[in-house]
């Protein structure tokens, strides 16, 4: 393939991919060790009731607003399944599912009573986005990448996660050795004055943040397979949080890569015409890599200590 | 015996004990739910001692010295290290957990756990150098575990990982250390290693206070015991307030009169 | 309209639907309950997203062998066997592999969703597949239902209900104490099979009603807030079939009242507020009763505190105390104790001496373990007891043991 035809049609779809796996991945490994791999599951279904009511509220699908609405769904989620945890002593799982559900129900509701059918906004869309076509029209070619006047043109949302994933990264960055001590021994970080609980709040938050960019870009099911399974076969490579973190990359890129192209070549090489879904690809690849590391990881097994 | 009634309000009255203890707290009241755990509870330690905090199971032993670190919020009460309030003196506190409060498959070696000990020193980005690796390597060292370093934490024996977690609060340089639990479930050598660190710090002039379970032993390895059963039973040296009477009333007759008599108790 | 609908006197096919999603809303309340009793609750959201690529790969199975991909039976053939297949899945990423549970769960419902989304867009190309509709079983549609496919799930939800009504002693033992039921002969390890095999039932006859993204709701929100009003196991399953029986009848009436109410998230919002509802309201465990509790606690161990306090003359520092003790007429805003405060805080003190020798004798040990601080000491012993303990404490006036 040519840069004349890659650079406009594949470079942004898969750099956004790319972009958003990496976003979900990286605080991911954070929630699958504090066993709050469904945290994302939880945001990713709240993010429609928020961007409904952003809309409702402005009129318009403008991506800010949206943005905002998602990100405080997901507040309110994570208030309303602590509530429902600690005032009415329901374990975890179950406080997390009726509030998603919740929610999630109340946005397709109201989705189905306010007049979207002038506006793309609907079900399908939230939840496999529409990755192949965020395409730069202004690119002619790999020159396109230094012509300011075709930049301008970008897609918003590469734009947009771009900025997500620099957030994200100086937040593990900046509070890395936080994150890590209360992560694993959070009692002792408390006497070391660490307010784990803010702590906490903020990586759900950021999650949040990732997921939501992440959701305008390439709908919520990469977003929970990027929280979940990258991390999880990172997690069965290596004994090492630094080296985790690095294999998650590794499989969220390698993810959001071949999901791609397979979605868009693939039919075609095995003789039919219409491409299917990125994003549901993308998560489909992510899993075959997880199943692998679950076979073959050097690390999928519990260590657990001898026997005394 | 005296009966000694904790019922002090909020902040006591500044005396020369408070204000030179290393810990002091008081009238801690805890409760899960609607049982209180720990009840008005005062606890002075004394500086440069080791203290056993005993009781039975469920009396409140681990929760106080959670109240006293801010680790579980109290109902009331308060806690002062070294005259002050804790939020400004955490860093002349080490504490070690119970072992079983971790999670031990966490992906990280035996030597960034040490290395923990160090971050209120190192702070968010301030980069690890060779002196903080020696010095957390020296820790492992006075565990006797040098040899485990670059092992993953969940390949270690529970003695291990219990040695591994003191050599943590070693790294913290504290002046006194809050242990809970150190010998539940570990086996004789690691004890005998915990125990001659613990006499090491106290040789040096640190303050060590751990909970303890092992009844046959206090007399052994401490000179002060603070006996609890939700309220405050008894608090002193080991020779006035470990005594037949107290544990009597420590333990609420629970105790076989033939395992008090096996104890080694200094008076009756 | 949705009088009508309520009761039953809107078409067939309306009335088939409203009576399935009642049947459906029980079994699901009581299914639930053992999932919610065994903490795996959220093991049925991966049961549920795990049945996508089964209905995608059986519609592109019948059309291939030239049969009409949208036949129900055949579709929800499909969704059961991938479903099985995740929960599988789970299972062995669970047991086989470092990975915690929910990692697990997590993993297994995004990839199968996934693929299934994968399948869809294929089904989409294909020259038979425009008008296959299967993006309903993501949100569940009545509206305009064959005849058929209403008998369908009409006669599974009653099935489902009968299996579960069958199975409900063995389940409740080993949700309830699964030791014990071990002991006594059950195969755990089956129940749990059969408890996940009819969350699966469910699952599967659920998606054409409230699709499979919200089935998970009915199995989770009836037990979680039958929670609320009873400690009983037995109880907790009755009235999460209640209230999933009256989520499922209610839902599937007003969305067939009014087309623009889709059926599954009407159903989910419906149990969601019969939910709220417990929670702020339910005695005992309820919010409110809860915040009450909790006050009323926190007054009583700071008035006990103050009390002692002013019996050993010492100063109270605590304002809450202090205001507790003035409002009761114990003490000045000084902090000085009043005629009656005097006479409060030495009985307090007093009883403080009893406790003591209650605790150290032998003779009270079961009244020694009630000991919480706070108990009435009257409330445990005799008053004839009590007045041998005060002979043995001395005269009221003395405060220092003999």
């Amino acid at each position: 393939m040519t840069g004349e035809e890659f650079v406009p049609l594949s470079l942004t779809p898969m750099l956004i991919g790319m972009f958003a796996a990496v976003a979900c991945a990286l605080p991911g490994n954070f929630l699958v060790l504090r066993r709050q791999a469904l945290i994302g599951d939880a945001i990713s279904h709240v993010v429609l009731p928020g961007i409904v009511v952003a809309f409702l509220v402005t009129g318009a699908v403008s991506a800010w607003p949206m943005m905002i609405g998602a990100a405080g769904a997901s507040v309110v989620a994570v208030a309303l399944i602590e509530a429902i945890r600690r005032l009415g002593k329901i374990e975890p799982g179950a406080a997390m599912g009726v509030t998603f559900t919740a929610m999630f129900a109340a946005g397709v509701l109201l989705l189905e009573q306010s007049d979207t059918s002038t506006v793309h906004l609907d079900v399908e869309h939230a939840l496999y986005g529409n990755l192949e076509s965020l395409i730069w029209l202004d690119a002619d070619g790999w020159g396109s990448l230094v012509d300011p006047v075709a930049l301008a043109g970008l897609p918003e949302e590469l734009i947009r996660i771009t900025l997500t994933l620099i957030v994200v990264c100086a937040f593990v960055w900046l509070f890395w050795r936080p994150l890590k001590l209360s992560t694993f021994d959070e009692g002792f970080a408390q006497t070391l004055g660490m307010r784990t609980g803010v702590l906490g709040l903020a990586l759900v938050i950021v999650a949040a943040i990732a997921a939501v960019a992440a959701f305008d870009a390439v709908g919520s099911i990469i977003v929970i397979a990027m929280f979940i399974c990258p991390p999880a076969a990172a997690r069965l490579m290596t004994n090492r949080l630094e080296v985790q973190i690095a294999w998650s990359v590794v499989f969220a890129l390698v993810s959001a890569i071949a999901g791609y192209v397979i979605a868009g070549f693939g039919p075609m090489w095995i003789g039919a015409d219409n491409a299917v879904s990125a994003a549901g690809m993308i998560a489909t690849v992510s899993g075959i890599l997880l199943a692998i590391t679950a076979v073959f990881g050097p690390c999928r097994t519990r260590s657990g200590a001898p026997v005394e | 015996m005296t009966l000694e009634l904790a019922a002090n309000q909020g902040s006591a009255p500044v005396t020369d004990t408070v204000d030179q203890s290393p810990l002091a707290v008081r009238g801690m009241t805890v409760s899960y739910g609607q049982k209180p755990v720990v009840f008005s509870v005062d606890m002075t330690i004394v500086q440069g001692s080791m203290t056993a905090i005993i009781g039975p199971n469920g009396a409140g032993k681990s929760t106080l010295l959670k109240a006293a670190l801010g680790i579980v919020k109290p109902l009331a009460g308060q806690s002062m290290v070294y005259g002050a309030p804790l939020r400004g003196q955490r860093q002349k506190i080490a504490y070690v957990p119970q072992r079983a409060s971790v999670d031990w498959d966490f992906p990280t070696r035996v030597i960034d756990v040490v290395l923990m000990g160090l971050y209120r020193e190192l702070g968010l980005l301030r980069r690890i150098k060779a002196r903080h690796i020696e010095k957390a390597r020296a820790c492992l060292e006075r565990v006797g575990m040098s040899d485990f370093a670059d092992r993953q934490i969940g390949q270690l024996s529970g003695g291990q990982q219990q040695r591994v977690f003191l050599a943590r609060a070693l790294a913290q340089g504290a002046e006194l250390y809050l242990l809970d639990e150190p010998f539940a479930g570990v086996d004789a050598a690691t004890e005998k290693a915990i125990i001659d660190v613990l006499k090491g710090l106290k040789a040096e002039g640190k303050t060590v206070v751990a909970v303890h379970h092992d009844l046959a032993t206090v007399t052994e390895y401490f000179d002060r015991v603070f006996m609890i059963n939700t309220r405050k039973i008894a608090e002193g040296s080991v020779a006035e307030a470990y005594t037949r009477e107290n544990l009597d009333m420590t333990y609420g007759g629970r105790l076989a009169t033939g395992q008090i008599d096996q104890l080694d108790l200094i008076a009756s | 309209m949705l009088f009508d609908a309520l009761a039953l006197q809107l078409g067939y096919n309306a009335t088939l639907v409203t009576i399935g999603a009642t049947f459906l809303g029980i079994a699901s309340g009581v299914t639930g309950t053992f999932l919610f009793l065994r903490k795996r609750a959220l093991v049925s959201d991966a049961i549920s997203h795990a049945t996508l690529p089964g209905v995608g790969l059986a519609f592109i199975v019948m059309v291939m062998l030239g049969g009409d991909g949208r036949n129900l039976p055949g579709l929800l053939f499909g969704s059961a066997v991938s479903a099985t297949l995740g929960l599988l899945i789970v299972n062995w990423l669970t047991r086989r592999t470092r990975l915690a549970e929910d990692a697990a769960i997590g993993a297994v419902l995004s990839v199968f969703f996934g693929f299934g989304i994968v399948l869809l867009t294929v089904i989409q190309s294909m020259s038979s597949g425009r008008q296959a509709g299967l993006e309903g079983f993501l949100l569940g549609s009545t509206a305009g239902m064959l005849w058929s496919d209403a008998v369908v799930i009409a006669v599974g939800g009653a099935a489902t209900l009968l299996a579960v009504l069958t199975f409900r002693r063995p389940m409740a033992l080993v949700a309830f104490d699964p030791e014990f039921a071990a002991a006594s002969g059950l195969k755990v390890g089956q129940i749990d099979l059969i408890i996940m095999g009819l969350a699966m039932a469910v699952t599967v006859v659920g998606l054409k009603i409230v699709g499979l993204i919200l089935i998970v709701a009915m199995l989770i929100i009836p037990p979680v807030t039958a929670r609320f009003w009873t400690d009983r196991t037995d109880y907790v399953a009755a009235i999460a079939g209640l209230v999933g029986g009256i989520s499922g009848y209610i839902g599937a009436a007003i969305s067939a009242s009014a087309p623009s109410f889709p059926t599954g998230p009407i159903i989910v919002l419906v149990s969601f507020t019969i939910f709220a509802v417990s929670l702020v309201l339910a005695p005992n465990r309820g919010i409110l009763a809860a915040l009450i509790r909790h006050v009323r606690f926190q007054r009583r161990v700071h008035m006990r505190q103050g009390l002692l306090a002013l019996a050993q003359g010492q100063p109270i520092y605590e304002r809450l105390t202090l205001n507790l003790l003035r409002r009761a007429g114990l003490a000045r805003a000084d902090g000085v104790a009043t005629e009656t405060g005097r006479a409060r805080a030495a009985k307090a003190l007093r009883d403080e001496k009893r406790w003591e020798v209650v605790r150290s004798d032998r003779q009270h040990e079961g009244a020694a373990a009630l000991y919480d601080g706070l108990r009435e000491i009257e409330t445990v012993l005799t008053v004839d007891q009590i007045s041998e303990i005060d002979r043995r404490i001395g005269g009221p006036k003395e405060a220092v043991a003999p």
